[in-house]
Formats: structure tokens, sequence, C-alpha cells
């Protein structure tokens, strides 16, 4: 075993543990531990895979904003976050997700055995596939290709960030975005403002 | 040498780790973060497959503008999980029934 393979094997059963404690923890705050433990091993993952941006920006967007989100909305909604268990509906639930388990175990066994197969044909041709040019997947290239092939649906991700944003404040301001709920709670502090001056 | 096949193998087991959990857990936080774990899967599948054709980066656009989609969805259901709390003091799945009836 070399040491690109260590690297993967690491990597990867670090994703897969990652993955499973922020699937099954009790406490959601150590769900998005192991969120970060998953998305910083698939960052690794990216940099073996010679896609360097998108392992900064996995690091940048997710380990940066969107677990520390998580973490925010945890520690806002406080010791509630944290629901025990209830046992309403769980046949179900298990039935559910008993059939996605064995779909998925489904398409792993047919990519194993596509596999075996193909090192079965040939032998000596079932390694890596061959090394690409070394600018490949570094910021210069793929900006290029980001401002030359995907320039519309780079604008138009920049307009649903945007709607985002406005749709998030707008739903989690609550009431208090109410025009009529906030003009009758400001009017009376402006009377008693005037009958001060008064 | 690591293939193709053993990343799009990897991706397969986080996919089904969080579609188990989506389907399974009643808590909104985890149900979202169980959502990420699957993008991120997908994230990895994306990737792999294009380091096998490096002609073109096809696959790696389209991971990153799954990472932009994936911010904006993160930002609007974490303040659907607050707007929620707010009106029933609780983050279970089960009890946002606002519709029903």
């Amino acid at each position: 075993m070399n040491l690109g393979q260590a690297y993967f094997w690491i990597c990867a059963a670090l994703a897969v543990i990652g993955a499973v404690a922020a699937v099954a923890a009790k406490n959601p705050i150590r769900g998005a531990m192991g969120l970060l433990l998953m998305i910083l091993s698939v960052a690794g993952l990216f940099l073996a895979l010679h896609a360097q941006f998108l392992a900064a920006i996995q690091l940048i967007v997710y380990a940066g904003a969107i677990v520390v989100l998580f973490l925010f909305v945890i520690m806002l909604i406080g010791p509630a976050a944290s629901t025990p268990p209830d046992k309403r509906g769980l046949p179900s639930r298990i039935v559910g997700a008993g059939i996605f388990a064995l779909s998925g175990i489904g398409a792993m066994v047919l990519l194993v055995r596509s596999a075996l197969a193909a090192a079965a044909a040939a032998p000596d041709a079932g390694t890596a596939p061959p090394l690409p040019p070394s600018d490949f997947g570094g910021i210069d290239t793929l900006g290029r290709v980001l401002f030359t092939h995907g320039l519309v649906p780079f604008e138009l991700s920049s307009a649903l960030l945007m709607v985002a944003i406005i749709g998030a404040v707008a739903v989690a301001r609550g009431k208090q975005s109410d025009p009529t709920v906030a003009a009758k709670t400001a009017e009376p502090s402006k009377t008693r403002a005037k009958e001060i001056a008064s | 040498m690591i293939t193709t096949n053993s990343y799009v193998l990897l991706s397969a087991i986080l996919f089904t780790i969080g579609g188990i959990g989506f389907l399974v857990r009643r808590n909104v936080i985890v149900t979202l973060m169980s959502i990420e774990v699957m993008l991120n899967a997908v994230n990895l599948a994306l990737v792999a497959f294009n380091r096998s054709m490096p002609k073109a980066h096809t696959g790696q656009l389209f991971a990153f503008f799954l990472i932009a989609a994936e911010a904006a969805e993160v930002a609007v259901g974490l303040a659907i999980v607050i707007s929620i709390f707010r009106l029933r003091r609780s983050v279970r799945t089960d009890e946002a029934d606002l519709l029903k009836n």
C-alpha cells in the first residue's frame, strides 16, 4: 500500500465516521461536529482528485459558513434543539429507511461487480486514470471555464443567493415584519414623546 | 492505485447514510444535516467522474454550482426552522402541521 492509497483510505474512513456521527448523534452539536469531520475529509479527497479550487471552496463555504450557521441556530434554539427520541410512527420510518438502504446497497453491489469484472478482463489496465495536466482544477483554469461556458448559470446562481438571503431574512424575522404591528407598537411611544415635549 | 470506482462507492455509502438519517430522524436540524451529507456525496461523485475524464471541467463546474445552491438551501431551511420553533416551541418535523385540517 503506497502513500496515495493510505491517504484515500484514511479520508474515506473519517468521512464515513463523520457522516454516521452527523446522522445518528442525539445532541445536534455533536452532529454538527460530525458534519465538520465529514466536510474536512471530503475536502481532502478533492485534493487527491486534483480539484484544489473546489477543496478551498469546500473549506470556506461548508466548514466556514454552513457549519457555523448550524451551530448558531442550535444555540439560538437552546436545549429544545436536542429532542428525546419518540416512538410514534417508528415502523413506517424503519420500513422507508430499509427500502432506501436496500436500493443503496444494490447500487453498491452493482459498482463492486462492475469493478471486479473490469479487473478480471484487464488486470493491468484497471489502475488509476491517467494524470491530468498540471493546471487541471486550479483556480486559473476553472475560473476561465466558469466565465466562458458557465457564465449564465453563474449569474443565475448569484440571483439565487440574493433571493435566498432576502427570503431567509423575511422568514426568520417573524411577526415584527408585519407593518401594521410595527406601526401599532411605534404609535404610543410617539404620542408619549409628544406629551413629554408639550 | 485508487480508481474512480472506489470514489463512487464511497459516495454511494455516504449518500445512503444521509438518506437513512433523513428518513429516520425527527429533528429538523438533524434532517437538514442529513441533506448536507447527501449533497456532499453527490459532489464527491461529480469530482471523481471529472477526474476520470480530465479533458473538460464539467464535473467540477457542476459541483461549484451545487455548492452555491446548497448554501442558499441551508440559509432558507434554517430560517424556516427558527420560524417553526417560534410558533411551536419545538423542532420536531411532525409538530410542524400548520396546514393540517
